[in-house]
């Protein structure tokens, strides 16, 4: 397997994932914004589509939309809460705005099903590069910001009567989920982004650990996840994207029969 | 002169558009433990944003110690009203030590020094046995005692409790009440107490700041809580009823038996 340089190429890709999808996705869960993830995949697609209608590489696309959409998402918070009818429409437009660039989108067939459910094998040797700078990028700034965004998300008020600012912290996070949602969005597709984002971080959660170990703990599990389903994608010859969402349910069910036993 | 612990000159704050403090003075002495009394929307909640800085007065000031600190900077815990709590699969350990020096940057790593100043904080409120549990699976007493806890952190000198006692019963009520004031008293802390009945703070209050209509009137339980003063405070007939060493506050024509200090809200 180790043989193939795409094969290397792919688990080097799943790693950085995992690395930043793990703390990131404890966060989304423990702040009740799993939703988030899923929402900026789908902005991202209509980017990705958009950047290679135009002849630009889809992670771009995928990267800048779902950043400044998270960062929208962030300054525009109190309004998004209970509208949830404003925001599914927002993600149907972004996803029909996805469907009409790759209509147009002639000289590359594939591309639609790379998007929606991923191609690990396909990212090149050179993007590595790119995913390692992004990923040590937002591991530091989670890092740097973990302490303020726990107490904020715990005790918002009590954080904001602390001076903790609220609003920069959720700009500075929901763009962290942008960048997450782009690096997985390679391994498991913009409709799968949820299996690598949030299930191993809410199996890390339903465990009980504390933070630190948390996010620790839900970077192993997306580690696991992403090269277990390479691994078995190998073997059985069938799509890395379904192997990773089988496992983080997996794990998911795992964790919460954990749980149960330690009568919690 | 001994400065007050806090001192609002002709304060004035509107939420949703309503005024709920329409120039208001009052000065709370240092080490003392308030009551602050009033119904829904009296303006409990908004005099402690406005006290912490998170709500900018229309007219007036508010001083904490003499001063007007920063947002953040003022040696004041606050326990805010139990909302939704989103530590759910967290260990109550973990939810009072993610307000410890919460917002300095960094990751939530804890040193020695500071794992033990939270372990102080909660054997304070005797609430060390829920340190391992989940917050999902404590009451809703146990969670208050994890606020409470949480708002001792960082050495405050002021207490602000936003309805500490809410879903506690009659029992946990008396108990949370004496553990708070004793609390403070050994600590010298102020305390501003804010609730809706008065009767479990009988006996540990040193003032009542009773708040109704836009106005605030601050006195010892006797000159406050007097059918003269709050008649006057309302602009309507009120009485106060003393039974059996309970307090109870009825409007004028009110024929329900109300077992709380503030049902001229409710009657009116």
């Amino acid at each position: 397997m180790f043989a193939y340089e795409f094969m290397c190429t792919a688990f080097v890709a799943a790693f950085l994932a995992a690395l930043v999808c793990g703390p990131v996705g404890w966060f989304l869960v423990l702040r009740g914004q799993s939703f988030a993830s899923h929402a900026l995949s789908h902005v991202g697609f209509a980017g990705a589509a958009a950047a290679l209608l135009w002849g630009e590489p889809a992670f771009l696309g995928f990267g800048l939309s779902a950043v400044l959409s998270g960062m929208g998402m962030g300054v525009a918070s109190d309004r998004f809460v209970g509208r949830d009818v404003m925001i599914g429409l927002v993600l149907s437009l972004a996803m029909g705005t996805g469907a009409l660039c790759l209509h147009f989108l002639t000289h590359s067939a594939g591309a639609a099903t790379a998007l929606l459910f991923g191609d690990i094998l396909g990212i090149a040797p050179s993007s590595l590069y790119w995913l390692g700078a992004l990923a040590i990028g937002c591991v530091m700034g989670l890092a740097v910001m973990s302490r303020p965004l726990l107490f904020a998300s715990l005790q918002p008020e009590v954080a904001e009567a602390k001076g903790v600012n609220l609003r920069l912290l959720d700009v500075l996070f929901l763009a962290l989920v942008g960048i997450a949602s782009a690096m997985c969005s390679q391994i498991t597709g913009v409709l799968l982004v949820f299996t690598l984002m949030v299930a191993p971080a809410a199996a890390s959660l339903r465990l009980g650990f504390g933070p630190m170990q948390g996010m620790a703990a839900a970077f192993a599990l997306a580690l696991f996840e992403a090269w277990g389903g390479l691994c078995l994608s190998w073997l059985t010859d069938c799509p890395a994207s379904f192997w990773i969402a089988l496992l983080g349910s997996v794990v998911f069910a795992a964790a919460n029969g954990i749980a149960h036993l330690r009568g919690r | 002169m001994i400065t007050p612990a806090i001192e609002a000159g002709q304060l004035t704050v509107s939420y949703g558009g309503r005024r709920v403090l329409d120039h208001v003075s009052f000065a709370i002495p240092p080490g003392s433990f308030v009551a602050v009394l009033g119904g829904n929307g009296a303006g409990k909640t908004s005099l402690f944003r406005t006290i912490l800085g998170l709500n900018t007065p229309e007219q007036g000031h508010v001083l904490v110690e003499g001063q007007r600190f920063g947002k953040g900077r003022m040696p004041v815990g606050y326990m805010p009203q139990m909302r939704r709590m989103v530590a759910g699969q967290l260990s109550g350990w973990h939810m009072v030590a993610a307000a410890l020096r919460g917002r300095v940057w960094g990751v939530p790593w804890y040193s020695a020094a500071e794992r033990a100043e939270v372990n102080a904080a909660l054997n304070a409120v005797d609430a060390w046995e829920l340190a391992a549990r989940p917050v999902m699976s404590l009451s809703g007493g146990e969670r208050q005692r994890l606020l409470l806890a949480q708002a001792l952190l960082d050495h405050p000198r002021i207490l602000l409790l936003d309805e500490p006692l809410a879903s506690l019963d009659p029992a946990r009520m008396r108990e949370t009440t004496r553990r708070i004031h004793d609390l403070a008293r050994e600590r010298g802390l102020t305390v501003l107490f804010s609730t809706h009945d008065i009767n479990p703070l009988m006996g540990f209050m040193d003032h009542v700041l009773y708040l109704a209509h836009g106005k605030a009137l601050l006195g010892n339980v006797d000159e406050v809580m007097t059918t003269p003063a709050l008649t006057a405070l309302y602009g309507a007939p009120v009485e106060v009823v003393r039974a059996d060493g309970r307090l109870f506050v009825v409007a004028d024509g009110g024929a329900d038996t109300l077992h709380c200090c503030d049902c001229a809200e409710h009657t009116r």
